[in-house]
């Protein structure tokens, strides 16, 4: 098999279709040419690798975001359960394939409409097709509500890939987070599909305006309309940490992002630095505005007041923020490079997800602006800290007592100081 | 005899297409932003720069030797200024809905760059004819990327072209919306425009290859 590929591979060289070909050819078998000039580093970790990783580890979020699909929908049509047990009424077949037959659709679409567009650039291009939407096409489907009607998802993905990634020269070269254009796309194109408190619920959009009406808020949107009352009746902390609310398809389980977050870290595909400062970031956020409630400076009147007063650490177990700091902030392309650059990339991402969330009650979440905000700045972060250590092994330079030789190699010393 | 001479043609119809002010040299890129969100807008719009650059150019052009070069910009925005005047009247007294929705942007003409830029690159230093030639050429090529920006972002922003519904009823569910069809919200707001903008700009320089700069 892998040599008949590679035969027909010899065979397609410089035709028009061969990056068509080679991609789907390297995409589960090593090719077969080995480099020859020079040294090089030999490691089993390349793209697809990575890639490959990432994918791994939004997996369980996948699974969990179907079982979920259907328990939100049962429960909403036959009122949540009185005890509620994790066997008994959540992981059950019944609710697996009702949330299998309506998420795989946008996963197909996903990658199917995402693929194509890639592939056309590649034949149009001539270069090899690259992998980098294999992570964005898993990620789209788990951040988008259940009932996302495909073709506004196709519509979405054709234009985050084109205008977020292709015209900037493909992968690896893009500002800004693909996924999250995407996202942004729809929520600014469809407002309505993409808030209130019909989306979250499969089947809720149809339903509405009859007797069979059902809905389901997010945590969010209960706190921007000021209902904690009917929140805290409703959901606990652990079923807001284990995930089972209403939202986007995969965002809702902190615990299993966390897993994923960790399984990222310690395969050292992604960037803890990131994840730890915007965590932190979103803390402080958090703090303050339950600091400014303390301090009685906010009426309870005010409409701010219900998520300001919000505890400031539960702010990381509802809504997309968790997602959003372990999948997308850590995004190697579009994040900043320098270590002391992802400290105050991932601070501000946290810092500004949470205030977006508090000040703006037409976005109810902020995590996707924030983080497509950051990654505009990520380049200039990078170029500051870049030029502070400049400065300052300038300045070591000044002050540095070069001793003269009596050789010829005070130029060799120099130079290596300055480095 | 053809009508014009292949100059004076080149001069209406290089702003059309290769040297276009919008796609090429990036100008008047303000009000191609604000007011394209309807077809009619961006057509009244598109008038409007056609008639105070035409006759903007000719008076310009005529003054030219008189004008002390001191003060040719204050000049300049006199002339303008009373074109866009003259402008802004007409249609407050015939087109008043209209002269709502462009509100302040018929003011701000007077500041679009292509004006001032024809001005001081062609009319202080051609004949009348020739200016006014130019000068249309130059408004016409910044309708053009108006009306076309202003064609998708309205089709696709509200389903209609000048007002009428052609994608069917967005309420009543007729036509497309019957089959689940809805309106792009994001091509009403501003930023669509701008890439609207660009995707003309990567057509054209995908068309014509020799407009892209050497990196």
């Amino acid at each position: 098999m892998k040599d008949k590929l590679h035969q027909l591979k010899v065979k397609y060289q410089g035709k028009k279709m061969a990056p068509a070909f080679n991609a789907l050819h390297t995409f589960l078998f090593t090719p077969n040419e080995t480099t020859h000039s020079g040294s090089h580093v030999r490691a089993a970790d390349d793209l697809k690798r990575t890639m490959n990783t990432v994918i791994l580890a939004l997996v369980p979020c996948l699974l969990f975001g179907m079982f979920n699909t259907g328990y939100q929908h049962y429960s909403a049509i036959n009122g949540f359960p009185e005890s509620f047990s994790v066997l008994e009424h959540f992981l059950t077949w019944e609710n697996f394939w009702l949330g299998f037959i309506t998420v795989i659709p946008l996963v197909v679409v996903s990658y199917g409409v995402g693929l194509a567009i890639e592939f056309l650039f590649a034949v149009i291009k001539g270069h090899e097709v690259e992998e980098g939407y294999l992570v964005t096409g898993m990620l789209v489907p788990l951040i988008v509500p259940v009932d996302t009607p495909l073709w506004m998802l196709a519509v979405a993905v054709a234009f985050g890939v084109v205008i977020g990634k292709e015209v900037f020269g493909g992968t690896g070269m893009n500002i800004l987070n693909p996924a999250l254009t995407i996202r942004a796309f729809l929520f600014f194109a469809y407002p309505t599909w993409m808030s209130g408190d019909k989306v979250w619920v499969h089947g809720a959009v149809e339903r509405a305006g009859t007797a069979d009406a059902i809905s389901g808020e997010t945590v969010l949107g209960y706190l921007a309309q000021g209902n904690t009352g009917e929140l805290y009746q409703k959901y606990d902390l652990a079923e807001m940490f284990y995930g089972f609310i209403p939202g986007s398809v995969g965002e809702t389980s902190t615990f299993l992002i966390l897993l994923g977050g960790l399984f990222l870290i310690f395969s050292k595909i992604a960037s803890w630095r990131i994840m730890v400062s915007a965590v932190i970031g979103s803390l402080v956020m958090g703090l303050i505005f339950n600091g400014i409630v303390d301090a009685g400076w906010i009426p309870e009147y005010s409409k701010f007041y219900t998520l300001m007063s919000f505890d400031f650490w539960q702010h990381l177990i509802v809504g997309g923020l968790a997602f959003g700091i372990v999948f997308m902030a850590t995004d190697p392309v579009t994040g900043s490079q320098t270590n002391r650059g992802k400290w105050i990339y991932g601070f501000l991402i946290g810092f500004l997800s949470v205030m977006i969330r508090v000040f703006n009650p037409g976005y109810p979440e902020g995590v996707f602006l924030a983080i497509l905000l950051m990654n505009v700045f990520a380049p200039t972060i990078d170029h500051y800290v870049v030029r502070g250590n400049v400065n300052r092994r300038m300045k070591r330079l000044k002050t540095a007592t070069i001793y003269p030789s009596a050789s010829d190699e005070v130029d060799t010393l120099k130079t290596e100081t300055a480095q | 005899m053809a009508l014009l001479s292949k100059k004076d043609a080149n001069l209406i119809l290089d702003p059309l297409a290769d040297n276009n002010p919008i796609t090429i040299q990036v100008l008047g890129i303000c009000s191609a932003l604000a007011i394209t969100a309807e077809l009619k807008a961006s057509v009244v719009m598109a008038i409007s720069v056609i008639f105070v650059l035409g006759v903007g150019n000719v008076v310009i052009s005529l003054m030219r030797n008189i004008i002390p070069s001191k003060i040719r910009i204050i000049v300049q925005l006199v002339v303008v200024a009373t074109l866009v005047i003259i402008v802004d009247q007409v249609l407050k007294a015939f087109a008043y809905e209209l002269s709502k929705t462009l509100s302040v942007f018929v003011g701000l003409i007077i500041t679009n760059c292509i004006i001032m830029g024809r001005f001081e690159a062609f009319a202080l230093g051609n004949g009348p004819w020739k200016s006014f030639l130019d000068g249309i050429g130059n408004a016409l090529g910044y309708g053009v990327i108006l009306i076309i920006v202003g064609f998708f972002r309205e089709l696709l922003g509200s389903g209609t072209l000048f007002g009428i519904q052609v994608l069917g009823d967005p309420v009543a569910k007729t036509g497309l919306y019957a089959l689940g069809y809805e309106n792009n919200g994001f091509m009403i707001i501003p930023p669509a425009a701008l890439i609207v903008v660009g995707i003309i700009i990567w057509v054209q320089r995908s068309r014509n290859r020799a407009l892209i700069e050497e990196a």
